[in-house]
């Protein structure tokens, strides 16, 4: 069994909370992404897990194991490096097997786990060669085949592929993904680019400022953020957040955008705030451009037409506010141009104006929601985005 | 990459006759530079080994001298206590060496890995030490050396010049072992090292040729010494302490290969750090 | 940084280096200027110093030393300059040039006072060379104890011979810390050579200036073996040498470290004038 918990870990760096008031579990196999911008604290909950940095509070068990205070030596733990760590002065061979000479392994044995997990890496044929002689590449799979050849309950890796230039990068996160399956080992894996996170973790745990923001499977991450901040951090473009009122018209609500028009949302109560102030949270793809201003729909003036090959990213001014919205690459739109805006109401996510927290998610959502949008800096320009 | 056999062949562009000139005059400087610090190690290598009878006699000198000998050199090292004071300024560098190296390294590896509270001022000491004239530190400390009855010995001059290296060695040890990576160690405990081991198997042998070239300047430094060693040791000197000493009423063919003697060390350690050397001084500066 | 388990470890291997530098920098230091403050039967008074104030040598001391400084820094500092910019022009065999500047790095003021003694004697190098191109048709005697400026000549050209390497490494390793994206921006708007070096060169190169000067002046105050072996030992002398002088002929550690005390005061007045004079403001930092 290689569960692992944390239970209220907290990391102080002199004075800041790198980590603050962590609990998290994660199941035997799971594959869990620790996702956020950089300070965010992912890197040091992930070395506090390998016991490289020593928590201030707060207790770490590792398979029913409290390894709160054990070295880093007996958590029987794996680890993969942002810059490889692949030492310079032993062949490729040696590398691997390191971790399984300090276990004193038998050589034969040592020789079946090296070849193997050098096999399953493709770099079967560099087993005598010095790192020095290896490009960066084929040091990052010397680096995951060293931690994959000691078979250990746990894997942590921090930021693998970040060193590794775009194209790369792209095949390695599909190889990774399989090879890890296959494996089915605990795994604990950190990044900042949301796409990684998006498409290999069986969880996303995101954090900001030393605090988790929401934990969930990645599919409830994207379309059901808890606040601001996921919305916006995840995905690329990020969520559009319009403001609105919400007021009664007839038997039903409409969620009112000031200089864009009403949109009609059904029969429900959405929110509780005495002026009926939301934010209205939707994603550019369920927004439908029209040219047809006859349309009922939102009112709104198109900005900047980005043609993706794939798609058109569409920048759209609507009342006060700017948003995304994409539509089909042959769609012909230009600039200043007055168009009609179709939201599906279905996919709407409503927050609180202040905080930005989603509306009954209050219950869910992490120590660290609520503090608002992303600021400049903290999303940092990633793939393109995603074809619709 | 194989080369296309219909590559045209590219035009010869013309360096502007201003860039060629400015070049020229570069290298022009730079010989004459060089000329400046060489002529005069030329000119003691041949005094060296110009026979004793024609260093003493012949004027003009000539540049390119007709007749060799080891003999100047030879009758130096015979010179009385001259061989002796040879070892002993090898042993005292030795045990210099060593002692810095076991005092200094560690301290080295403290200030390259660690974050602690002092860690500033501590560096900020170890800098300012380099500045205080060991002029002030040698007087004293010689009659300390008497008082404790180690005045005129190997050990005491040692003790003075692994203070005086000390500050050398703390500084360069730190830079070869930042130079280390620290996620090698880290990644080593996780594959199963006690931090002592990950140093040991995965520190140390990178360090390895950083380190011996802070030893070998370390080495020098003793070598090199002149003033503390003349003040500390009377009846057994090191080879500079004698020479001082002897260094008015010697003969001309004592000074040629004393002079000599005393460079080649200097110039076979420089010719092996000097890769290191912009490491060694460049880093120290900060 | 980690900040482990072992929160002892940094400290543990610093102690020995602070105990070690506390014995041999700290303890002497205060050492000196109790010895100086003493007569040389230990009653505390300022007997020694006034010894020291008297003595026919000391304006002559205080003269030739500062003097020595004032001319000898310049110079140095003019090659050095040259130097680093032709090693960082990386001409054809940068390696070998910097090899070569950086010879003087490791040869002790013995050894260089020697070779430059080899040079300036009266059947010296110069002189052969002189008279073989036939600028002189007898010796000149270069020695002279009549001619002062000329034996001080002699001595600063030994000194900017044998230490100019410090300073030119100090200013490699400055230069090479210079993106050469400034250069690059200056020449697009419209800089010449001479006005990169001043506008651009210089000014990011202060923190090296400053540290360069400010060492080479530590070390300059305690010139003394070449001043010897140069300039023998009358008209000419140097503060370090008196203290020798002092403590070792005339056996009295006091004066000697009234002298050792006087050194260090004029250093850390030189290190307080460059620090004011060259002053680097945080922001300027690349």
């Amino acid at each position: 069994m290689a569960e692992i918990r944390l239970e209220e870990v907290t990391k102080l760096f002199k004075q800041v909370r790198a980590v603050d008031d962590v609990s998290l579990t994660i199941a035997d196999g799971e594959f869990m992404v620790l996702l956020g911008p950089s300070g965010c604290g992912k890197t040091t909950l992930l070395r506090s897990i390998a016991g490289l940095e020593q928590i201030d509070a707060g207790r770490i068990l590792i398979g029913d194991r409290e390894v709160t205070d054990v070295p880093p030596r007996h958590r029987r733990i794996s680890m993969v490096f942002q810059s490889y760590a692949v030492f310079p002065h032993m062949t490729v061979f040696e590398n691997i097997a390191f971790g399984l000479r300090m276990a004193k392994v038998r050589g034969d044995e040592i020789r079946r786990r090296v070849t193997d997990a050098a096999e399953l890496l493709h770099i079967g044929d560099l087993l005598e060669r010095y790192p020095s002689q290896t490009s960066g590449g084929q040091r990052q799979r010397i680096a995951v085949a060293r931690a994959i050849a000691m078979q250990s309950q746990v894997l942590l890796m921090d930021e693998p592929l970040s060193n590794l230039d775009a194209l790369l990068r792209l095949e390695m996160r599909a190889e990774l993904k399989r090879l890890l399956a296959e494996i089915g080992s605990t795994t604990i894996y950190v990044t900042h680019d949301q796409v990684e996170a998006l498409s290999m973790g069986d969880r996303i745990a995101v954090m900001r400022s030393g605090k988790l923001v929401q934990v969930g499977d990645p599919l409830t991450i994207y379309d059901e953020p808890v606040d601001t901040f996921v919305g916006g951090f995840i995905g690329n473009p990020p969520m559009n957040f319009l403001r609105s009122r919400i007021e009664r018209r007839g038997g039903g609500s409409v969620a009112v955008l000031d200089g864009a028009g009403e949109l009609p949302i059904g029969d429900g109560r959405v929110g509780d705030r005495p002026d009926g102030s939301l934010l209205l949270g939707i994603r550019a793809e369920n927004i439908q451009v029209s040219t047809d201003t006859g349309r009922s729909g939102l009112r709104g003036r198109v900005m900047v037409v980005e043609p993706l090959g794939s798609h058109n990213l569409v920048t759209l001014r609507i009342g006060e506010d700017q948003i995304k919205a994409t539509t089909r690459p042959d769609e012909r739109l230009e600039r200043d141009q007055d168009v009609s805006l179709i939201i599906d109401a279905d996919r709407i996510r409503w927050l609180d104006p202040s905080g930005g927290i989603a509306i009954g998610s209050e219950a869910t959502a992490g120590p660290g929601a609520g503090m608002g949008a992303p600021k400049p800096g903290e999303i940092e320009a990633g793939e393109p985005p995603a074809v619709v | 990459m194989t080369a296309d056999a219909t590559t045209p062949t590219l035009r010869r562009r013309r360096i502007g006759r201003r860039r060629l000139l400015s070049r020229a005059l570069l290298y022009v400087v730079a010989t004459l530079l060089a000329l400046f610090i060489l002529a005069p190690i030329y000119f003691i290598f041949v005094s060296a080994i110009t026979p004793p009878e024609i260093a003493l006699t012949e004027y003009p000198r000539q540049l390119v001298p007709r007749e060799v000998s080891l003999d100047t050199i030879i009758f130096f090292l015979n010179a009385a206590g001259v061989l002796d004071s040879f070892w002993r300024s090898v042993w005292v560098g030795l045990i210099t060496l060593v002692l810095a190296l076991l005092i200094g390294a560690p301290a080295g590896y403290a200030l390259a890995r660690y974050a602690f509270r002092g860690k500033s001022a501590y560096r900020l000491a170890v800098v300012s030490t380099r500045a205080f004239p060991i002029v002030i530190l040698a007087i004293p400390l010689a009659v300390t050396y008497i008082r404790l009855g180690i005045d005129d010995t190997i050990i005491g001059v040692a003790l003075m010049h692994t203070a005086l290296a000390l500050p050398f060695t703390i500084l360069i040890t730190s830079s070869v072992f930042v130079s280390v990576p620290r996620e090698l160690e880290e990644a080593a405990q996780t594959l199963g090292c006690h931090p002592l081991q990950a140093f040991l198997r995965i520190s140390l042998p990178l360090a390895l040729p950083g380190l011996a070239a802070a030893a070998i300047f370390t080495w020098v430094i003793s070598w090199n010494d002149v003033f503390a060693a003349s003040i500390l040791t009377f009846t057994e000197p090191t080879l500079p302490a004698r020479i001082l000493s002897a260094l008015t009423q010697s003969r001309v063919t004592f000074q040629f290969a004393a002079g000599f003697i005393m460079l080649i060390p200097s110039i076979v350690v420089i010719f092996f750090i000097r890769r290191y050397l912009l490491g060694l001084w460049g880093r120290v500066v900060k | 940084m980690t900040t482990g388990r072992l929160g002892w470890a940094p400290y543990a291997l610093l102690i020995p280096s602070l105990v070690f530098l506390a014995l041999f920098f700290l303890w002497p230091m205060i050492g000196a200027f109790g010895l100086a403050l003493q007569d040389t039967d230990g009653t505390w008074s300022l007997a020694s110093i006034e010894r020291m104030l008297a003595d026919q040598n000391f304006g002559n001391a205080l003269r030739t030393t500062v003097l020595l400084v004032v001319l000898v820094l310049p110079i140095q500092l003019f090659l050095a300059m040259s130097m680093a910019l032709i090693v960082n022009a990386r001409l054809k065999g940068s390696g070998l040039w910097l090899y070569v500047y950086a010879l003087p790095l490791g040869i002790s003021e013995l050894a260089a006072a020697i070779v430059w003694l080899s040079i300036f004697r009266q059947t010296g190098w110069l002189n052969s060379v002189l008279q073989t191109i036939g600028i002189i048709d007898r010796p000149i005697i270069w020695q002279s104890q009549e001619n002062m400026w000329v034996l001080i000549l002699l001595v600063v050209i030994a000194e900017a011979w044998r230490a100019t390497s410090i300073i030119m490494i100090i200013l490699v390793a400055g230069l090479q810390s210079i993106p050469p994206e400034y250069m690059e921006a200056a020449e697009v708007y419209g800089a010449g050579t001479w006005q990169k070096v001043r506008r651009v060169i210089l000014p990011m190169l202060r923190p090296a200036l400053q540290v360069a000067l400010i060492l080479r002046t530590i070390l300059a105050f305690q010139v003394f073996a070449t001043v010897i072996a140069l300039a023998g030992t009358g008209q000419v002398v140097a503060l370090a040498q008196e203290a020798r002088r002092w403590a070792v002929n005339l056996n009295n550690d006091n004066v000697a470290a009234a002298y050792a005390g006087l050194i260090l005061i004029l250093s850390i007045v030189s290190t307080l004038l460059f620090l004011w004079l060259l002053p680097t403001r945080e922001e300027q930092q690349v």
